[in-house]
């Protein structure tokens, strides 16, 4: 039942009939269809409840730029996505779209009610209602307020489709494809340079796809399209990108589009992805992005039915679809008389209310007449009737002093408004070219460009066809570095020119919508002002006017028109807001492309990783990592794991993939030299054959990282970094390489990932290892503790080290990481007749903890110094200089009271503090500092701590508190060491 | 997104770099006799220069080098790009 469809025209494909569903109903429509000129088509006029006022709502607009027809599309599980503009949604077979913001039903809404209520829901409601009390701001207030919201309902299941993303370099990229966009890639075409070509909509041609009446170059306006879309398409550096919209104009032309790419296929072939993202980098930009109709504002301007001018025009000649079968076009402008000349000969009843007088109208007033079309010239709107579709348009007189005469209703089932037109500068003004404002087309539109980049045609503020082509081609032969004009014979002459007017004359009562996406009228606007806000960035923030997902497309030259006429200043003394990206809503799925689910934050594992998810291992993450936390076995928790783990390795042996450590080779003739500089450690006098225990500040003098560095010749040290480390000790050594010291010759080689490390702690570690190795003396006397040696574990070649994080004697084992699990399978079974365990960074950092070892960003945080972490001792004196070094003689660093590492325990040893808990010398007194590592120790039998306290170290013996779940605990200071004070184990 | 003149690959997408701040912020040849105001300037005092800024950006995802470039704040033109040359290269 398409009643409103016409029997021929349009450019729907009639042959190929397609269904959907509106809120349960079906509609018939054809290919080539919007869901909005289906709905129109099957005479449904009515498609939304307002945000605020839940007042009936239609289509207002036939573009990107609709503010009321906005629709949940649902294509199935995983594709519901709301807030869809029903004017771009292309119709598919079986498609289900829904209108958004009523109760319980579009017809019946409750939420209508706010309408009556419209005297209370003035500018500034929410800032005026919601403010006291504060305590019911998150309870009350918010959840109210976001329940009341008018949108669509956000998915509740995980998005089915897949996005693309995808990058692209090109010479011109032209946004836009209506007469403008295409004559300068006509142009840009012929240079043989990469060009781009893209348009939001689902067919090239902009204006042109429903500009019936126009020649161009002696053909009619849609031969002149076909031929000249046929000849891009034939060029073979060109690109063309129809369904793709630049959303984003960002720095050195970089340029967002997005592409849908199968929302208008019932059927995709898979491995489609639903939208790609593009990046494009452009060497010159071309924008022809048009302009925007604007709406006319008096009173009950919004009711269904009522529509933009141009929108009714682009309805009847490109969709073959009549809104409404008596229509009044009420107008400022010339534009809106051939919507009404294009409405008439589609055989509807046709008059027009023009606000100007007959002087001030141009010769499009006699051709209409001269088809005998009433126009009411000099006469304003003063109201429509109708609830849910416009009924009647009262209109009247009015002379130049604003003197309304005799009313009069003009009954009607459709209505074109046109308030004059606005250039889309968006793009421009994100490019942050400077608008300016043009009293003569009263608008602002493009002045100087910051960036490579020109506009033409309507964007430019150009309206006539002749003039965007030209224009057109001006700017594509620029573009690619070319001079030249073009003249396009165009007939008949296009209507421009209007008079602006921002509220047209009435009685002033009634509700005059300026925004109809936020519900914003002209009294909003008023009342603002009369509350004293000037700046239109406040007055926007204040009436929310522009502030909807439309971005107040069709809306904001009239808001900011009409605070200038209400503050008595020109428009470009008020200025206009900042346009920002997004151009039209993006998914998320889009931007996020395919960095979801695995790919969200890839995870990297260590080489053993296997064995240990074998083995039941419960893993944590250490910055990208994830690492084996601890080995439960059935029926331990975490603590009794944990606690075993710790007895293996103090009584016997246990074992750790340590691979994570990041690694850094440092090499050449000046590595020692190198080395001196980036740590407060000494390393000439370290001999080849040692390791050494390294602590890394910045300039300021905080620790950076830390890490055993062994010297495995004169001029080749191997450093190991932090886990989360690696990457940024790197990036310091080479900065300080290449941009302070560029004469040390030395070379930095990151091998994170070449080694894996077997840590392998315990009295026992000797026994297990040494018929595992070849080429090595591993007697004690030869291979002493902090030394290294080369040779072959398992045949395979290892930088054996011989360093203890645990207090224990040890090794780490170092070998080709694709010879982990061979060695680690060989050591574990050398291990199996001592007892060995494998141990997980839980356990580690417990033994660690015992032994009063730090890890860096836990027991210190940017603001620690050596000497706040007891290290000062291995400050080489001696060096001159060392990155850092000036700075430890800071006042702030020397100054007493500093926070100091100390150790505390518990006065209930089974209490174990909570790692951030603050430490006060008594309760209510401001903090002295925090734990930074508690744990319950298996060899102490008890709770141990580290924390940092000012002036910790002079603190010894006393009594301070820490705050728990439960209030306050009792400790008392204790040095951080709580096993093994005299350090003998590791020599064993 | 910018487009940063990598004076060794050419004009490369910011994603690839890192901005290492303030460029010529030379470190006291002899800190020990660095007083502590001047120090504390060394450290932490940067101009945040409105219009053409010398900064230090490291192509940290493509040759690893750094470099050099002044950049226009307001408008965020790049006004020259040099390497930080060696001491062989000569200075
Ligand atoms: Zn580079």
């Amino acid at each position: 039942m398409q009643s409103n469809r016409l029997p021929i025209g349009g450019r729907v494909d009639r042959s190929r009939r397609l269904r959907f569903r509106f809120n349960g109903t079906v509609i018939h429509g054809f290919a080539g269809d919007t869901v909005a000129s289906a709905l129109l088509a099957n005479g449904v006029s009515l498609v939304g409840r307002s945000f605020k006022y839940h007042r009936p709502r239609g289509i207002l607009c036939h573009g990107s730029e609709e503010p009321n027809a906005l629709l949940q599309v649902d294509r199935g599980p995983g594709r519901v996505d709301p807030n869809n503009r029903a004017t771009i949604t292309e119709v598919t077979e079986g498609l289900t779209v829904a209108s958004q913001n009523h109760w319980p039903s579009l017809e019946h809404d409750i939420g209508a009610i706010n309408d009556w209520l419209s005297p209370i829901f003035t500018a500034g409601f929410y800032y005026k209602t919601f403010m006291w009390p504060r305590a019911l701001w998150d309870k009350v207030y918010e959840p109210l307020i976001r329940a009341a919201a008018g949108l669509g309902v956000a998915p509740k299941e995980a998005d089915a489709d897949r996005y693309a993303q995808r990058y692209a370099h090109c010479d011109v990229l032209i946004v836009g494809a209506g007469p403008a966009g295409l004559a300068a890639a006509l142009a840009a075409s012929t240079s043989g340079q990469r060009v781009i070509l893209a348009d939001e909509q689902a067919e090239f041609g902009g204006t042109l796809l429903h500009d019936t009446g126009s020649m161009i170059q002696g053909m009619q306006a849609a031969g002149w399209l076909v031929g000249t879309v046929a000849a891009l398409a034939d060029c073979r550096n060109v690109r063309l990108l129809p369904r793709t919209t630049a959303f984003g104009y960002y720095n050195h032309n970089h340029v967002a589009l997005l592409e849908r790419v199968t929302d208008h296929l019932a059927d995709p072939a898979s491995g489609l992805p639903r939208e790609r993202l593009w990046q494009v980098r452009a060497k010159q930009v071309v924008l022809a992005t048009g302009a925007h109709e604007r709406p006319l504002a008096f009173a009950d301007n919004d009711r269904p039915g009522i529509m933009l001018a141009e929108s009714i025009r682009a309805f009847i000649n490109r969709y073959a679809v009549v809104p409404g079968h008596r229509i009044v076009f009420a107008t400022s402008g010339a534009s809106a008389y051939r919507a009404a000349a294009d409405a008439r000969a589609a055989g509807v009843e046709v008059v027009v209310v023009d606000v100007r007088p007959v002087a001030a109208c141009g010769p499009e007033l006699a051709l209409l007449r001269a088809e005998g079309v009433e126009v009411l010239t000099g006469h304003t709107v003063l109201g429509s009737t109708g609830r849910k579709r416009v009924r009647g348009l009262i209109v009247a007189p009015v002379d130049a002093d604003g003197r309304i005469g005799i009313r009069r209703k003009l009954t009607c089932d459709a209505v074109g408004l046109s308030g004059g037109w606005t250039p889309a500068v968006h793009l421009f003004s994100q490019s942050r070219g400077k608008l300016t404002f043009d009293t003569a087309i009263d608008a602002y539109r493009p002045g100087r460009s910051v960036q490579a980049e020109r506009s033409a045609g309507a964007a430019n503020g150009s309206y006539e066809l002749t003039t965007c082509l030209a224009e057109g081609w001006e700017a594509g032969l620029r573009a690619t570095g070319r001079d030249g004009a073009r003249s396009f014979r165009v007939s008949p002459a296009t209507p421009t020119g209007f008079v602006a007017v921002r509220v047209l004359p009435g009685e002033g009562n009634g509700r005059a919508f300026i925004d109809f996406q936020n519900d914003v009228t002209a009294k909003d606007i008023r009342l603002a002002v009369r509350e004293g806000f000037e700046s239109v960035e406040h007055i926007k923030r204040y009436t929310t006017t522009g502030m909807a997902t439309d971005q107040g497309k069709t809306s904001n030259m009239t808001a900011l028109g009409l605070l200038s006429e209400t503050l008595s200043r020109p428009v470009a003394q008020v200025g206009t807001t900042t346009f920002r990206p997004p151009y039209t809503p993006v998914s998320f799925g889009a931007l996020t492309g395919a960095a979801r689910g695995a790919l969200f934050e890839p995870v990297r594992k260590a080489p053993l990783h296997d064995w240990a998810a074998a083995r039941g291992a419960v893993f944590e993450p250490v910055d990208r990592w994830l690492r084996a936390r601890y080995f439960p076995r059935p029926g331990e928790d975490m603590r009794a794991a944990v606690s075993r783990e710790c007895r293996a390795v103090r009584s016997s042996v246990g074992i750790l993939d340590a691979s994570t450590l990041g690694k850094i080779e440092v090499v050449g003739p000046d590595a020692a030299e190198f080395l001196n500089r980036l740590y407060i450690n000494g390393w000439t006098k370290l001999a080849p054959g040692r390791c050494r225990y390294g602590v890394m500040p910045k300039e300021d003098g905080y620790i950076f990282d830390d890490g055993v560095v062994a010297r495995l010749a004169a001029e080749r040290f191997h450093v190991t970094t932090t886990t989360g480390g690696a990457a940024r000790v790197l990036d310091h050594m080479e900065e300080y390489l290449q941009t302070e010291w560029p004469n040390l010759k030395v070379f930095l080689t990151s091998t994170t990932e070449q080694w894996a490390v077997i840590a392998l702690q315990g009295p026992k570690a000797r026994q297990v290892i040494t018929p595992l190795v070849d080429g090595i003396d591993m007697s004690a006397a030869v291979f002493p503790h902090m030394a290294v040696r080369t040779g072959r574990i398992c045949g395979v070649p290892t930088r054996l080290f011989r360093v203890s994080f645990t207090g224990e004697l040890g090794y780490e084992i170092n070998l080709p990481a694709s010879q982990a699990a061979l060695v680690w399978d060989a050591v574990y079974a050398g291990g199996e007749p001592y007892g060995i365990e494998p141990y997980g960074t839980e356990a580690m950092h417990v033994l660690r903890a015992e032994r009063g070892f730090i890890i860096v960003g836990q027991e210190t945080d940017g603001t620690v110094a050596p000497d706040d972490v007891g290290l000062s001792g291995m400050i080489a004196d001696a060096k001159p200089d060392f990155v850092g070094k000036r700075s430890l003689a800071r006042p702030d660093l020397m100054a007493a009271g500093r926070k100091q590492l100390v150790g505390l325990l518990t006065e209930v040893p089974g209490v174990v503090l909570d790692e951030g808990a603050q430490v006060v010398e008594n309760p209510g007194q401001p903090a002295l500092g925090h734990v930074t590592s508690a744990y319950w120790s298996d060899a102490c039998g008890r709770s141990i701590a580290l924390a940092l306290v000012a002036g910790g170290r002079a603190r010894h013996g006393q009594v301070l508190h820490v705050t728990t779940q439960a209030g306050f605990t009792a400790v008392r200071v204790t040095e951080p060491v709580f096993f093994d004070a005299g350090a003998e184990r590791v020599h064993g | 997104m910018l487009l940063i003149p990598c004076p060794h690959c050419g004009p490369r997408s910011e994603l690839e770099f890192h901005c290492g701040g303030e460029a010529h912020i030379a470190r006291p040849t002899n800190p020990a006799a660095t007083g502590d105001q001047r120090w504390a300037e060394y450290l932490f005092y940067r101009s945040n220069t409105k219009g053409v800024h010398a900064e230090r950006w490291l192509h940290v995802h493509g040759c690893g080098r750094w470099f050099n470039v002044r950049r226009d704040t307001i408008s965020d033109r790049f006004v020259t790009a040099d390497q930080i040359r060696s001491a062989e290269e000569g200075s």
